[in-house]
């Protein structure tokens, strides 16, 4: 049985149940609530949010190089096809994964959720609940490129010879990932297993 | 209880020592209390603050090639955007790697520290570990450093890097502070500072 179906009210925090009229946990001071309110509607604007600011983020480049005097810019996607040009298969895979498999994987699994849980059908409601912890854990990790390019901003500066600055994408592509980790966090996992019951 | 993620009723007895508890429909764990964890967390809290600050004042990274060189701290590394309109990234950046990190392993401590010399949990230290829980998705400390590491491959064969004292820092930092996030069971500690 659920706390909800009980009367009661879990805290999401220490698990601790409480009357379902309580509004913050009297063992850990966290905020109740049975359900997180509006919390569908509440992933749909972080996520909206989130691919706004996706668009730029690989339009505009993230890196501008200073040459000799000659510039040239960056984008992620250019970023990637640069380091398979070098040989470095691997850092590549590991941009390439970290800027664009797992962002656009995240939209995607984000709204697979959302859309499945209002729309019905067969729930599995144990893949889905493994779905969003697997969203939550990895969204943090997106940030690894903002981190990049904050590096060799700051390292790559050789007098005239050599000059790396930051590209607008940078700044978009932060917003976009702190955006997405929003949305998956606006998501309350308890409605997966309530649809699931529903169904049943 | 009522389990986190979804919301079945779970009663709880005593758990005995090193073993685990998990919900009975998703799986999730519940309580996995470990002897000595408030200890090891604690020293490893403490350790990780210490190494930060080592991480702040000594050199990180220094490059050169043919002929040029030029270095970089970690405060250069967060001012990396301050100039123009992209400077509140580097705010968000000082706090991703520095000022959140930090007030986690501060909160932490605070609330840990009287439990270990089994004292009653000092005043506020409900609010100190909520606030810690709360940051932890938003201290990307680990996350920076495998940045490092993509940042220093892209430039081998280009340039001469040498690591300062505070690239080692900040790398047994994260090494730390993931020793903290594997350890931790926030319930079994909300338990404990429950009964204290």
């Amino acid at each position: 049985m659920t706390a909800r179906a009980a009367g009661l009210v879990g805290c999401r925090h220490c698990g601790s149940v409480w009357p379902s009229d309580a509004a913050t946990c009297d063992l850990c001071g966290g905020p109740l609530s049975s359900r997180q309110p509006n919390s569908l509607q509440r992933v749909w604007a972080w996520w909206w949010a989130g691919a706004i600011f996706y668009v730029p983020a690989n339009l505009y480049p993230m890196l501008r190089t200073d040459l000799m005097g000659r510039e040239s810019a960056d984008t992620i996607l250019g970023g990637v096809v640069e380091l398979v040009h070098h040989h470095a298969y691997f850092v590549a895979a590991v941009v390439f994964f970290a800027s664009i498999m797992i962002p656009m994987g995240k939209f995607a699994a984000i709204a697979y959720l959302a859309i499945v849980i209002r729309r019905g059908g067969q729930i599995q409601s144990h893949s889905l609940h493994l779905l969003h912890e697997v969203v939550e854990f990895i969204g943090r990790w997106s940030m690894i490129d903002v981190f990049v390019v904050a590096v060799l901003s700051a390292l790559v500066h050789l007098s005239f010879a050599v000059n790396i600055n930051p590209g607008l994408a940078a700044i978009c592509f932060a917003l976009s990932v702190v955006f997405t980790m929003l949305s998956a966090l606006s998501f309350d996992p308890r409605i997966i297993y309530d649809a699931a019951e529903v169904r049943e | 209880m009522a389990c986190p993620q979804c919301d079945l009723l779970h009663r709880v007895d005593e758990i005995s020592v090193d073993s685990t508890a998990r919900c009975a429909r998703c799986g999730t764990v519940l309580f996995t209390p470990r002897s000595g964890a408030i200890e090891r967390l604690v020293a490893l809290a403490i350790a990780s603050l210490v190494l930060m600050v080592v991480a702040l004042t000594f050199p990180f990274l220094e490059m050169s090639a043919q002929g040029f060189s030029s270095h970089a701290s970690v405060l250069d590394t967060i001012t990396a955007f301050a100039g123009g309109f992209m400077a509140p990234l580097s705010l968000a950046i000082a706090g991703f790697i520095v000022f959140l990190p930090v007030l986690r392993l501060c909160a932490m401590i605070y609330a840990l520290w009287p439990l270990i010399f089994d004292r009653p949990p000092a005043p506020g230290a409900t609010a100190a570990f909520r606030l810690a829980s709360n940051l932890k998705p938003w201290s990307m400390a680990e996350i920076f450093m495998i940045g490092v590491a993509v940042a220093l491959v892209k430039m081998v064969g280009m340039a001469t890097i040498v690591f300062g004292p505070a690239f080692w820092a900040f790398g047994f930092l994260v090494v730390f502070v993931t020793m903290i996030d594997v350890m931790m069971c926030e319930r079994t500690i909300w338990r404990i500072l429950d009964t204290r």
